[in-house]
């Protein structure tokens, strides 16, 4: 679906009269392979590259070296552009930037209408994506008197009615409570089982990955570590030199090994602790 | 030394067709040198409620006493008080304007009508404490990386020299080697100076490992108010108004219930570590 070889994006440094003094290499020989309907977690610290390679996968940035197909399109293809934005939809961290109805059926509405979408089906669609993420019932609401994680479900609802093949998510839960972080965790995930929608999910959150088919780490422009969350998560210190963090739970049977308890390498859920730690009794 | 809020009401708009009650009978005391985490869902009051603090936005009826004087008397000097308390806002780094990060964080003591010899010494104090490196004093601060323009936006507050350091949200955003390093320099702030600290987070796991007091809004209202392993036993209170206890209090939990020997109001992986190990420590000694 999403697929990078050799992936290079380089920018122009320049100094305040605009000359150039220099290039910058923010993405440096990236591989990847994302299969349809998979589920693709990226970590990196702040400036490690993730948001300059997400904004390849929907050609708001085409690469300067290698190459990015998006569902086999080549995304540097002029011809192919609006093919590509229409494949991979992007949501973004901050909700208030993307929202611009002011009815929330409006706003979910305002992609397909530009696509040229025929009214009953823009209406279809509308309901059928705000179903997706569970705000039918605000449908006619205003969107500014919605919580964080419910403008952020109707952001998402508005790149679902384009009816892309590909979600990016750039930082969705950042700005918000815990609850707003788990409404918009889980509605990602239904759509992901009930369309088959694959789902590239970016954040700072580690716990928001354990269910990933596969976890990226970036450093520097970089793919460090590859594998799955388990694989990803055993490996505490390695993740701790690139500034990322394990989940709390890993954290608490890391120090228990530590400690001395046999426990197994890479525990991922509460469950699994405890289910480990009554083997242990 | 405190600030004390006394049955503080805010009402947005009274009057109109917008009218909300953003803060209702609000009431409680802070003492000098406590490190106190506001917790509550997107809109619960918590932002609100600090601007209170330094009397950016007025109670619509209540008292605010800081130091024992009450701020909407007459002829009380705001000015010393938003010197005194020092508000940090959300994404802080919006907020840094001037062409290099030293020129930005002198703007504060600049206003307190201080030497300009003065506010450069205090803006190099305040950078240094909040571990600024020295090679980007002179830099554009819209060059910095998210964790260094943090940093600056709040030494531009320190360099005031403020009693009680308010944060809302300071971590947002950062990666968490980022989040662990501003709040490790915030703790370590407030044990060197004996300042006042108010943090707001949405990081339940970040409020348990820092701060020694909670206080839990909810629709404007003090819903809680004690210490982390106090607050957080209220688990399913707390999740029936958008919050959760960290992982690790649900952790001690379920073993509880699963018929360990543990008190389960851990809230750290270190608390939660000895509560564990000890209750393998008393199986082993009785068999």
């Amino acid at each position: 679906m999403i697929h990078a070889k050799e992936l290079v994006y380089e920018y122009d440094k320049r100094d305040e009269e605009g000359n150039v003094i220099g290039t910058n290499r923010a993405i440096d020989g990236v591989d990847i392979d994302v299969p349809q309907g998979s589920f693709v977690a990226v970590l990196g610290h702040n400036g490690s590259g993730k948001s300059t390679l997400a904004k390849h996968m929907n050609a708001i940035l085409v690469p300067t070296g290698g190459t990015m197909w998006v569902d086999g399109r080549d995304t540097r293809d002029p011809d192919e552009l609006w093919n590509v934005r229409q494949t991979a939809g992007m949501v973004f961290q901050n909700p208030d930037n993307q929202i611009i109805g002011t009815v929330v059926e409006e706003d979910v509405g305002f992609g397909p209408e530009n696509l040229g979408v025929p009214t009953d089906e823009i209406w279809k669609r509308v309901e059928d994506s705000l179903r997706a993420v569970g705000m039918i019932e605000y449908r006619k609401s205003s969107p500014n008197k919605l919580s964080g994680g419910q403008k952020q479900r109707v952001a998402i609802a508005g790149v679902i009615a384009m009816e892309p093949k590909c979600i990016v998510l750039d930082e969705p839960t950042a700005m918000l409570d815990p609850n707003g972080r788990k409404e918009v965790i889980r509605a990602v995930e239904k759509l992901r089982k009930e369309k088959n929608v694959t789902v590239i999910l970016i954040t700072h959150y580690m716990e928001e990955v354990i269910d990933a088919d596969q976890v990226f780490v970036m450093d520097d422009g970089h793919i460090v570590m590859h594998g799955t969350p388990r694989e990803i998560f055993s490996r505490v210190d390695e993740l701790k030199t690139y500034r990322m963090d394990v989940p709390q739970v890993t954290m608490l049977a890391e120090e228990l090994r530590k400690r001395g308890l046999d426990l197994p390498k890479g525990i991922l859920r509460r469950e699994e602790l405890v289910e480990a730690l009554c083997r242990l009794r | 030394m405190s600030i004390a809020l006394e049955h503080v009401n805010y009402v947005y708009s009274p009057g109109t067709a917008y009218e909300k009650q953003a803060l209702k009978d609000v009431s409680f005391e802070i003492e000098q040198g406590q490190f106190v985490g506001i917790i509550g869902h997107t809109g619960s009051g918590k932002s609100t409620l600090i601007q209170h603090l330094n009397g950016l936005v007025k109670a619509t009826s209540g008292r605010i006493l800081y130091e024992g004087q009450n701020i909407y008397d007459e002829g009380y000097d705001m000015r010393k008080l938003r010197s005194q308390v020092g508000l940090v806002f959300q994404y802080p780094e919006y907020q840094l304007f001037e062409a290099d990060v030293l020129s930005d964080v002198c703007f504060g003591p600049k206003n307190q009508g201080l030497s300009p010899e003065e506010c450069e010494a205090r803006a190099k104090e305040a950078l240094e404490m909040v571990g600024f490196p020295e090679k980007y004093y002179r830099q554009s601060p819209f060059e910095l990386s998210g964790g260094q323009k943090r940093r600056a936006a709040i030494a531009g507050i320190l360099a005031m020299r403020p009693k009680v350091l308010v944060l809302d949200e300071p971590t947002a955003g950062l990666d968490p080697k980022g989040r662990d390093e501003i709040l490790d320099q915030v703790e370590y702030l407030h044990k060197e100076t004996g300042m006042t600290v108010i943090l707001v987070s949405h990081s339940m796991e970040d409020i348990a490992r820092y701060v020694e007091r909670i206080i839990v809004m909810n629709h404007g209202e003090k819903m809680l108010d004690g210490s982390p392993r106090e607050v957080f036993s209220h688990y399913k209170e707390l999740e029936k108004v958008g919050l959760a206890a960290p992982q690790v209090t649900y952790v001690m939990h379920d073993l509880k219930r699963r018929g360990f020997d543990v008190l389960p109001d851990a809230t750290t992986i270190e608390e939660a570590a000895d509560e564990i190990m000890k209750s393998f420590e008393k199986t082993r000694s009785s068999k």
